[in-house]
């Protein structure tokens, strides 16, 4: 009896150290779509993620002390995302949480992240992230309504003067959907059909007959996954020869080569990752972009820009508590919306009160894809 | 309005098609044992995998496909062997939730041999889209319904004409009976289990050019063939083949006409309007007992 006291006194002990090891940690919170339909987000997200703490924590640390991720793959269910952020918050009492890869799971945790008054960094797309501003929410994707306009004024010069528009139904989709309806005339364009599909949709000809007949200059489709891909060979099994506009959802190697031949000529709008061996020395962001793609591929294979996002938030997460000197939770916030010329991969991040992306429409480049490969228009 | 119809047709057809010989696969272990074997759509999912794991180790394109085909067949065989026939003494719903463990196993599996991407197959036979008037359609669509009616085709002569295929049949009328008139039931049931798995391969190597392959695209595809069977009667291998066929027109018609977004909403409303008025399916006998 006596012994097993002992024991339990000394197992105690040993938690309560345990705990405050831990405590002294930044703890930083993470939820992503590792698995299902949108992993070609999640994955190279928390590779990044995963990657980068352990190079800070290697370095000496933030202020001082180590950091500490903690992960939960959401598989892109909002539900899951809402069941894990509130864990990260309560039990994991984390001091700031990067993530949430797609639209649909940030939209559903920013009442919580409001509620609970923790700084948020999301990755995911959509404009409705930060408009209206929500005091704790910021993001560092660009966003559909950049990727709508840089397409808009591609038309422009090209002379399209009518659009034929389909989408995915996914949160991406739909918030891209509505973007391009708003701008359109913005720019003088005509949307002649405004067609959608499924997550898991396996072929679009039905609706790319049904747009092929209200006769458009060009396709335009905002989606992510598998999707566009179909789409884009889809149009080409029609024979239909005008030129397609995809969104940034697409901008990995991954939909070149689900696309194949298909793929060739296809525009889009993308972050100067992508072509970063391109860019003249001269581009400001160039260091920062080629350290990043170098170590990710020496890691994990070919660099995505949705991995880059990753690497944006967390260290502009980073960067706001070395600034704060303290891991405060009002104070990282101010510090993140003070955030000025942060040279990151997706551009240079200027935040204010009223921005809390920070980032303008140069940080976007217009590209085609030429023999399989990307190539900067402009 | 016509090309848009027309064009809607031969796409339904075409994803009709793979709904359709999912649907058989379903409709042939039902028939056998009264099981709905819902890891009837990974079948799908691992036909089209392994054909593109073979294909990228260099094997010869057609002998990719019969491997990949053979792959699935063993998994098929495996499933009967050690899940499915150790827990013959098992209820009907013990045997479904069984099943459903398989696919979620076999998914989970496939997400560690293959990963998370999306992948693809090369057409049979190019991608130049042939023309009829102002509809196309491509040489891929066209390997889809030949092969299904083909395949389908053989399966309704092996229940109509051979000792085997009608053993199987009187399997599922009275598997004791069966076993006293000399038929090997227990080889029966994994005669059922490989032929539907070898359909099920067939839908996922002949769908991958089309509409990609990933870990867990046999979830969608089970639900679809799931749903033709239903439409058709299940029980009734022709009966889900025209399920499959009238499921994959329908949704592509919706689209086509109607709203690309309601889509899904049209194929399950008419399901469920389908089981509301006429539960037994299309073609199901009605009223069916077994004693």
């Amino acid at each position: 009896m006596k012994r097993s006291l002992k024991a339990l006194v000394a197992g105690f002990a040993l938690l309560c150290s345990v705990n405050v090891a831990q405590a002294a940690d930044i703890k930083i919170g993470t939820f992503l779509a590792v698995t299902g339909p949108a992993s070609f987000l999640g994955d190279p997200e928390l590779k990044t993620l995963q990657m980068y703490v352990d190079k800070i924590n290697s370095e000496g640390g933030v202020i001082g002390k180590k950091l500490k991720l903690i992960h939960y793959d959401t598989g892109a269910n909002p539900k899951k995302a809402v069941n894990f952020a509130k864990r990260l918050i309560k039990k994991d009492r984390v001091d700031v949480i990067v993530g949430a890869s797609t639209s649909g799971t940030t939209m559903a945790v920013i009442p919580i992240v409001q509620k609970a008054k923790i700084p948020f960094i999301s990755m995911a797309g959509s404009v409705k992230i930060i408009e209206p501003v929500k005091k704790w929410v910021f993001k560092t994707p660009h966003t559909d309504k950049m990727a709508a306009r840089k397409i808009f004024l591609d038309m422009n010069k090209r002379g399209i003067k009518k659009v034929g528009l389909i989408s995915g139904s996914g949160g991406f989709g739909k918030s891209g959907r509505s973007q391009v309806l708003a701008l359109a005339s913005e720019y003088g364009l005509t949307i002649t059909a405004d067609e959608s599909y499924g997550k898991k949709d396996t072929d679009m000809t039905a609706q790319l007959s049904k747009i092929r007949a209200t006769n458009p200059d060009a396709i335009l489709n905002f989606g992510f996954g598998s999707g566009p891909a179909i789409v884009t060979k889809n149009v080409r099994q029609l024979g239909i020869k005008l030129p397609i506009y995809q969104s940034h959802g697409v901008a990995s190697k991954k939909y070149i080569k689900l696309a194949g031949s298909a793929a060739e000529g296809v525009r889009l709008p993308a972050a100067s990752l992508l072509v970063a061996s391109k860019l003249p020395g001269s581009h400001p962001q160039k260091k920062v972009i080629q350290a990043y793609k170098s170590s990710f591929e020496a890691k994990h294979g070919p660099v995505s820009t949705f991995g880059g996002h990753a690497y944006d938030a967390l260290y502009l997460a980073v960067e706001a508590i070395k600034r704060a000197g303290t891991v405060n939770k009002a104070k990282v916030r101010d510090e993140i919306e003070k955030t000025k010329n942060f040279l990151g991969a997706g551009g240079i991040f200027n935040m204010s009160k009223r921005d809390h992306l920070g980032l303008g429409l140069d940080a976007f480049k217009m590209l085609e894809i030429k023999n399989g490969d990307w190539s900067i228009v402009e | 309005m016509s090309d848009v119809l027309l064009q809607s047709l031969i796409t339904g057809i075409t994803i009709g098609s793979a709904y359709a010989l999912v649907g058989l696969g379903f409709a042939i272990i039902f028939n056998v044992s009264d099981v709905v074997n819902f890891a009837q759509g990974e079948f799908v999912m691992v036909g089209a995998m392994s054909a593109v794991s073979l294909l990228a180790v260099g094997t010869p394109f057609v002998l990719a496909l019969f491997l990949a085909l053979i792959v699935v067949v063993c998994i098929g065989l495996i499933l009967e062997k050690f899940a499915i026939e150790p827990a013959k003494s098992a209820t009907v719903v013990s045997t479904i939730i069984i099943t459903i463990g398989a696919s979620i196993f076999l998914r989970g599996l496939a997400l560690l041999i293959w990963g998370k991407d999306f992948h693809s197959l090369p057409a049979f036979s190019g991608e130049t889209p042939i023309h009829l008037g102002s509809a196309t359609i491509t040489p891929q669509s066209l390997w889809v319904m030949g092969i299904t009616a083909i395949l389908v085709y053989l399966v309704h002569l092996f229940f109509n004409r051979t000792i085997t295929g009608k053993a199987l049949l009187a399997c599922s009328a009275n598997p004791i009976a069966a076993s006293l008139i000399g038929i090997p039931v227990k080889r029966m049931m994994l005669f059922a289990y490989g032929l539907s798995a070898l359909l099920g391969g067939a839908a996922g190597v002949l769908i991958a050019p089309i509409a990609f392959t990933s870990y867990d695209a046999g979830m969608m595809l089970g639900l679809k063939g799931f749903a033709a069977a239903i439409l058709g009667g299940l029980g009734n291998p022709m009966g889900a083949v025209a399920g499959g066929v009238l499921l994959g027109v329908l949704e592509s018609l919706g689209a086509g006409l109607i709203s690309s977004g309601y889509k899904d909403a049209i194929a399950f409303v008419i399901l469920l309007l389908v089981l509301f008025f006429k539960p037994q399916g299309f073609f199901g006998r009605a009223g069916e007992e077994r004693v």
